[in-house]
């Protein structure tokens, strides 16, 4: 097993500056990191990579069994980590991947030197107290967008729908590719996404955490930072001046400052 | 009146143009807000906060919203279902500042009353004079139709697959009658048989049988029938009965395959021509010496090995047979042998020896079988059928033809019991 080649890892900036890893959320892959690894690469080694089954992965190294809860994700991160042997990283995690960040920090602490959990939400749905963004009654719509297999794919899926890849002229090749994934695969990683319940593994990190939500955030909204901020012992909390649960682009100056600022303990 | 209206199409003859320009520019002129207003599809402009900053009449009557209700009031994603909710802020969102523009994405609108509108949509980012992002501009189309479409295009699919999955399990099933469940255990021969599958969609050709016809005699066969699928099954099933039959009327290996070779001619004589390639056996116990008296008659079949107790092998050739089915009086050889305790007698149909090798439009080939059988002499039935599995293996993808193993045995001295079974895997 080649796990550089199976996550298409990709390692770039100073060789002898600490080591950021930059892991990617639901939805897109590496691609997403492009605003902010170049600010982070003139101070740091900056390791990016593909989950397995987006971007240009093995997809072959997917299966449903292995993918189907966050423990093949924690498990494929430590073995990047493993692989590389670079010492502790500090790990930034965007959406479901910052929860990935806090299972590989409580399994295996000593692989993380930090750990930045990017606008994180520990699970989407309300459970008394807690304000996940979305009711019960959401739960069942959610599901079913899932199951259906349908929404929205038509552009970023209609080769693969079609059923033939090798024909791009039946959908456009460049257009959407950062964000093209096999409909299985997006079903079960949507699932995984919005139905996994962290809550419990958060108060389990003891490396140093920094929070970095979004102002604006449908997905990930203010109280839902505020609960990680106070379950992670002596974690930091900073908001940033973005829209959208994706601050890494449509903040990335921003983004990356706060990234800079932790990494370097100031 | 713009230009750009009439210049693609360029129908307008100078002449004809300035009687026209009048009225037409006059209503053009008068549509350029109403154009906007209840164009036929939906208009919506965000701030890049996703805010709504401008909507038009047609998508406000399709949500049945007022505009005083959205504008500044709701984001692009409120009006959304949960999925495209999640959608929008996990794909549409990136990629639009990704790529500053996304086109033709299928999401759900919900609508003041609950309702769900399926839509295209495709957004663009406005810029600046200094290229920095300004405004979203959004166009929506009314996708019901085409999302009727697409579901049954992906049921279609679904039916397709749910079909092939079908005709797998039916040419799995149909094989499966064509090959013997289980060999009639002959008491002091030790047989073992294999059937690979090239492929799981078509039954392929191959077949085989071993049987008692009387007391100390039992018939057997290999045959290949020349194509796939249902035309080739009628062929395999009429030939498999026919043998049993005609061993039972009269065991003779020759005359068991000229009464096949009539009943194929019989049969096919008007369809296009159907044969097969077959060796037919006949197993005589001789019981003063633990082992067995065969005969063989063959039909075009590639010849049987005999790997013997001493280590070497051999072909047993039986040459000049014609194939099965082809013309009315074709001619069969036998050959005869003597099959002793540590002796094995080995079947096979020509996907082995026509496997593809490594080597450009190589195949595996007689000489290469011949080799391989006199590095494994003496062996035993299963032992043979072992050591031909694991070479077909070897093949991997360059087996590209149903391939039948059929392997007897006499075992060596030492089983003296009697008791001795049929071993048969698949």
């Amino acid at each position: 097993m080649d796990v550089r080649k199976r996550n298409r890892v990709t390692v770039s900036g100073r060789d002898s500056g600490p080591v950021v890893m930059l892991a990617h959320g639901f939805g897109c892959d590496q691609n997403l990191w492009r605003l902010v690894a170049p600010v982070l690469e003139e101070r740091f080694q900056v390791v990016c990579f593909d989950h397995v089954g987006a971007g240009q992965s093995d997809v072959s190294a997917w299966s449903a069994k292995r993918y189907s809860t966050l423990d093949g994700y924690v498990q494929d991160v430590i073995e990047i980590c493993q692989e590389l042997d670079l010492g502790p990283v500090t790990f930034v995690g965007h959406s479901v991947s910052s929860m990935v960040g806090v299972l590989v920090a409580a399994r295996e602490p000593k692989l993380f030197d930090r750990l930045v959990l990017l606008t994180p939400s520990p699970s989407y749905i309300d459970d008394g107290d807690y304000r996940g963004g979305f009711s019960e009654q959401d739960i069942g719509e959610l599901l079913e967008s899932l199951d259906s297999n349908y929404l929205g794919w038509s552009a970023t899926m209609a080769p693969v729908i079609m059923g033939n890849p090798e024909r791009p002229e039946l959908g456009e090749e460049l257009t959407n590719s950062f964000c093209r994934m096999d409909p299985e695969i997006a079903r079960v990683f949507a699932r995984v996404t919005f139905l996994s319940d962290n809550r419990a593994d958060l108060a389990e990190v003891s490396v140093p955490t920094l929070i970095a939500e979004s102002a604006r955030d449908t997905l990930a909204p203010r109280e839902v930072g505020a609960f990680v901020h106070e379950q992670i012992p002596g974690s930091e909390l900073v908001t940033l001046d973005a829209t959208g649960h994706c601050p890494q682009l449509s903040a990335p100056e921003e983004t990356a400052e706060a990234i800079i600022a932790f990494v370097q303990g100031a | 009146m713009s230009p750009s209206w009439e210049e693609p199409d360029g129908c307008w003859a100078v002449g004809d143009r300035d009687q026209e320009q009048l009225p037409f520019s006059a209503l053009l002129e008068d549509s350029a807000e109403d154009l906007y207003e209840n164009a036929p599809c939906g208009y919506l402009s965000t701030l890049l906060d996703g805010r709504i900053a401008k909507v038009n009449q047609t998508l406000l009557q399709w949500l049945g919203y007022r505009r005083e209700e959205l504008v500044g009031r709701k984001q692009f994603s409120d009006l959304l279902t949960i999925g495209g909710k999640l959608y929008h802020e996990t794909h549409f969102s990136p990629l639009l500042q990704m790529q500053g523009g996304i086109s033709g994405i299928a999401l759900e609108l919900r609508t003041a009353d609950g309702s769900r509108l399926p839509v295209l949509v495709t957004s663009t980012v406005k810029q600046d004079s200094d290229g920095q992002p300004l405004l979203i501009r959004t166009t929506l189309l009314d996708a019901r139709d085409r999302r009727t479409y697409e579901r049954e295009l992906l049921r279609a699919r679904q039916e397709a697959d749910l079909e092939r999955e079908r005709l797998q399990r039916l040419a799995t099933t149909l094989q499966r009658t064509l090959i013997p469940p289980a060999l009639e255990p002959v008491p002091g021969l030790e047989v073992a048989a294999q059937y690979h599958f090239a492929s799981p969609d078509e039954v392929g050709g191959d077949f085989y049988d071993l049987f008692p016809l009387a007391p100390g005699r039992w018939g057997f066969f290999m045959g290949d029938v020349r194509g796939k699928g249902a035309g080739a099954a009628v062929v395999t099933s009429l030939a498999r009965y026919t043998l049993r039959a005609a061993a039972v009327s009269d065991p003779v290996p020759v005359t068991v395959l000229a009464n096949l070779n009539s009943a194929l001619n019989r049969e096919f004589q008007e369809d296009e021509p159907r044969f097969c390639t077959v060796i037919f056996g006949l197993l005589t116990l001789d019981g003063e010496d633990m082992g067995f008296h065969v005969v063989l008659a063959g039909g075009g079949h590639p010849p049987a090995v005999l790997l013997r107790a001493d280590g070497s092998a051999d072909y047993l050739p039986t040459p000049g047979g014609q194939l099965v089915g082809v013309v009315p009086d074709a001619q069969f050889t036998t050959a005869a042998v003597e099959l002793g305790p540590g002796d094995t007698l080995l079947l096979y149909t020509d996907g082995l020896t026509e496997a593809r090798t490594p080597d450009p439009g190589g195949r595996y080939g007689d000489e290469a079988l011949l080799e391989f059988a006199r590095g494994l002499a003496p062996t035993s039935a299963p032992g043979a059928v072992e050591a031909l599995n694991e070479l077909l293996d070897s093949f991997g993808e360059g087996l590209d033809d149903d391939t039948a193993l059929l392997a007897m045995g006499v075992p060596r001295a030492e089983h003296e019991d009697g008791e001795e079974t049929g071993a048969e895997r698949r």
